[in-house]
């Protein structure tokens, strides 16, 4: 019988869990207003926003930090 | 500062929506990068990351038990000395309560031998994982689950436990107070602890939604007010050479903090005055 | 090469020769000597380690499970309080499979405290997935660590195994012992290298995860299989050392017992005791044999079955008390074989068990009618 229960061999594999699925507020990005700053790529507790701002909605829980830390307003929480 | 776009905490974690502890850890391991051995204890970070047979962590990972991070980390740092894989970072994340209660000691053997780990407290100031119980760095004044607010109580009863005095107190090279709501400054650091010879410490504030009692959104703009308040600083010591690291322009009174949360909204006047003296007198002796 | 060395002496030379690459050790009497034995041949350079000075046993075993996680082999030593400061520890080193091989120096729980022997430690522990290995003799705890080492990372067993030998009886006497050559012994036990689990920047994986209902019975499970097929891992380990070195072991010993009408159980170095005592009694004429476990976990209940099913009484000797319910050793015993048994408590914190209780032993054996009672031997009535 092999050694399995408790080890994970599959690093990064949470990725499974589509954490989008919780979110009630999506934050939609306004591109012509980013100045690109890297804030909301930063302080997203997923990671799940890039630095060319992409913003993954398959994990995106919808926190809102990333808009609220936006310097210019450029991302909005919409009803999902 | 040019920060690395790869993550090494994946999406899909449970962690609450707005936690600031991922936000944490993934500022700290894009400065170490993969070449990287983490360590939790257990807690809210332990729970949400690592949900069999799911791992969000990208490099390798060990949880064993709530107060021994520290002895793990030792471990794990001397075999892979005996290996001769020097080069590899070993870090530890471990909760406010694995650090100042129950893993002190282990912490505190572990500082004093000298491994060459990086051991970063992430400071949510409570037991978050087991449902918001206070831990020896919950702040004077806050009501928590067992140090409840009711009519002959105002909630916790004794200050902070000063941590990362007591780390540098142990004569280590590198201590650092840090904050997520200062990215570039947290992450200075943990680059400067990765490359520091023998036993780092961080202690990193790290603002949480579900115990503190505020809107998720609102985690970085609740870190940022600890500091811009003085109810946390952030400073290094580097070689016992101590130095404040971000000082602001003007302080804010620590009402804007503490009338936020809900863990303080029962606080009387005269006590949110008496926090207030308090930071004014720490305050003062750094010249912040 | 013969050597007149202690217990303690015998498992720190097996040590060296085992060449694990990483000792995290906390000193506790009687096991203290072996922690400095290993930090003089560490600061001689007769063992090429990293030695912890941890600041407790509870982070001994931590240190020792973070080391092993990265795949390599390690060794830590302790006693009594030390190891009950450990028990946490122990759950979690058997759940993430990590072979590690422990010495405990049997000695007594406070309180009141005491310093010396008995086996309430160790017996404690039995339910936290180590195997445990009980040696009479200096050789045998040499031998039992070098063995342990090849069961235990065997990929069918992976799980760690605890040497125990009693305290300052076996840990503080000398008495002669072969100590094999590191040639033979590179022979026997080759390098560490795990496949199931291990902390490589080069391959990353998540160990000591979080797991929900779905899936923790089954890796408990997988531990019990595991502690089943160390039954035959330990009977080719067994098979090649005795090839290997000359000296024969088996789950257990059979010291007279064919013949024998009262078989007598015991664990450790009093079984020295006992073979003397039965070699008096044989010369009267008695039949009388000794069952010595060697192996208590995993339990060898098909071998003590087969040496004591032609018996008429069985006693068994503890030196533990679970209580309530008295020794674990004859609960068990009694617990997984139709047989007339009878149950003894001994040498309890360091009491000393002569011949004569032996003899004392063997006649309330022969004339007791009630096999559920307790019997304590060598109890001073005045002072109760
Ligand atoms: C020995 C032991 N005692 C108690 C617990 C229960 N427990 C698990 S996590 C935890 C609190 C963790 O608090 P902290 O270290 O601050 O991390 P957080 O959950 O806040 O991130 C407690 C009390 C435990 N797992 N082990
Ligand atoms: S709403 Fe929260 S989870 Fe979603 S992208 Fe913004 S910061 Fe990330
Ligand atoms: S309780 Fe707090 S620390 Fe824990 S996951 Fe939620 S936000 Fe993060
Ligand atoms: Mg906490």
């Amino acid at each position: 019988m092999t050694v399995k229960i408790g080890t994970v061999k599959e690093p990064g594999s949470s990725k499974m869990n589509k954490t989008g699925s919780w979110r009630t507020f999506r934050p939609v990005l306004d591109e012509e207003k980013c100045i690109d700053c890297e804030n909301c790529f930063l302080f997203c507790p997923e990671g799940c926003i890039n630095k060319e701002n992409e913003i993954d909605y398959d994990y995106c829980k919808g926190c809102g930090i990333c808009a609220e830390e936006c310097p210019v307003k450029a991302i909005k929480m919409e009803r999902d | 500062m040019e920060i690395p776009e790869q993550e090494f905490l994946a999406p899909g974690h449970r962690g609450c929506a707005g936690c600031g502890a991922t936000v944490a850890v993934r500022l700290a391991l894009k400065m170490l990068g993969p070449n990287t051995v983490a360590v939790s204890s257990t807690g809210c970070l332990e729970v949400i990351t690592s949900q069999y047979p799911e791992t969000a962590w990208e490099i390798p990972w060990i949880h064993v038990a709530f107060e021994n991070a520290a002895a793990v980390a030792s471990g794990v740092e001397r075999a892979l000395k005996s290996q001769g894989k020097d080069d590899v970072n070993v870090v530890a994340f471990a909760g406010d309560g694995g650090t100042a209660d129950i893993g002190f000691q282990a912490l505190s053997g572990a500082m004093e031998r000298g491994h060459n780990i990086i051991y970063i407290c992430y400071d949510n100031e409570a037991y978050m994982n087991t449902g918001v119980q206070r831990s020896g760095a919950t702040p004077y004044g806050a009501s928590t689950t067992t140090s409840p607010a009711g009519k002959k109580s105002f909630g916790e009863d004794k200050p902070k436990k000063n941590l990362p005095m007591i780390m540098a107190a142990h004569g280590v090279p590198y201590v650092a107070t840090a904050s997520i709501s200062y990215p570039e400054d947290f992450m200075k650091k943990v680059k400067k602890a990765g490359e520091t010879e023998g036993p780092a410490y961080i202690h990193v504030h790290q603002p949480c939604t579900t115990g503190w009692g505020y809107d998720p959104s609102k985690t970085i703009e609740l870190g940022r007010l600890a500091v811009d308040t003085g109810a946390w600083i952030l400073y290094e010591i580097v070689d016992g050479e101590f130095k404040v690291t971000y000082r602001p322009l003007q302080r804010k009174p620590v009402n804007e903090y503490l009338n936020a949360q809900k863990r303080f909204k029962h606080l009387a006047d005269e006590e949110k005055e008496k926090i207030q003296n308090y930071v004014n007198q720490v305050c003062a002796e750094l010249k912040i | 090469m013969l050597k007149v060395i202690s217990a303690n002496r015998a498992i720190a030379e097996s040590v060296r020769l085992s060449k694990p690459k990483v000792v995290p050790v906390y000193p506790i009497t009687p096991q203290t000597s072996i922690s400095e034995y290993l930090a003089q041949f560490v600061a001689d350079g007769d063992l090429s380690a990293e030695y912890i000075k941890v600041e407790s046993e509870h982070s001994a075993m931590s240190a020792a499970i973070g080391a092993s996680a990265t795949g390599i082999r390690v060794f830590t030593a302790t006693a009594s309080q030390g190891l009950a400061l450990m028990h946490e520890m122990l759950f979690s080193a058997a759940g993430l499979r990590n072979p590690i091989v422990m010495g405990n120096a049997n000695r007594a729980l406070s309180a009141p405290l005491s310093i010396w022997n008995d086996q309430q430690d160790s017996i404690s522990e039995r339910d936290t997935g180590w195997l445990q290995f009980y040696a009479e003799n200096a050789q045998e705890a040499l031998d039992f660590v070098l063995q342990a080492y090849k069961i235990s990372e065997n990929e069918k067993v992976l799980l760690p195994s605890m040497v125990c030998v009693d305290g300052f009886i076996l840990t503080h006497t000398v008495e002669p012992v072969d100590v094999p050559s590191q040639e033979e012994v590179d022979e026997f036990l080759p390098e560490y290298k795990p496949k199931h689990s291990y902390l490589d920047p080069e391959d990353p994986m998540s160990l000591g995860t979080f797991t929900d209902p779905n899936y923790y019975m089954e890796a408990r499970y997988a531990m019990e299989v595991a502690m089943q097929a160390s039954k035959d891992v330990i009977r080719s380990v067994n098979k090649d050392f005795a090839e290997k070195f000359g000296r024969e072991y088996g789950f257990i010993e059979n010291y007279m017992c064919d013949d024998a009408e009262i078989i007598l159980v015991a664990m450790g170095s009093i079984c020295g005791t006992v073979k003397d005592a039965i070699d008096t009694l044989r010369e009267q004429g008695q039949k009388i044999g000794l069952l010595k476990i060697i192996a208590f976990r995993p339990f060898p209940k098909d071998e003590i079955y087969e040496t004591v099913k032609n018996a008429h009484r069985i006693a068994v000797l503890d030196k533990n008390i679970s209580f309530g319910i008295g020794g674990v050793l004859f609960n068990e015993i009694k617990a997984k074989m139709d047989v007339d048994i009878r149950g003894f408590i001994l040498g309890l914190g360091g009491r000393d068990v002569s011949p004569e209780d032996i003899k004392k032993i063997v006649d309330i054996t022969k004339t007791s009618t009630e096999s559920d009672k307790i019997n304590w031997i060598g109890l001073k009535e005045e002072e109760i």
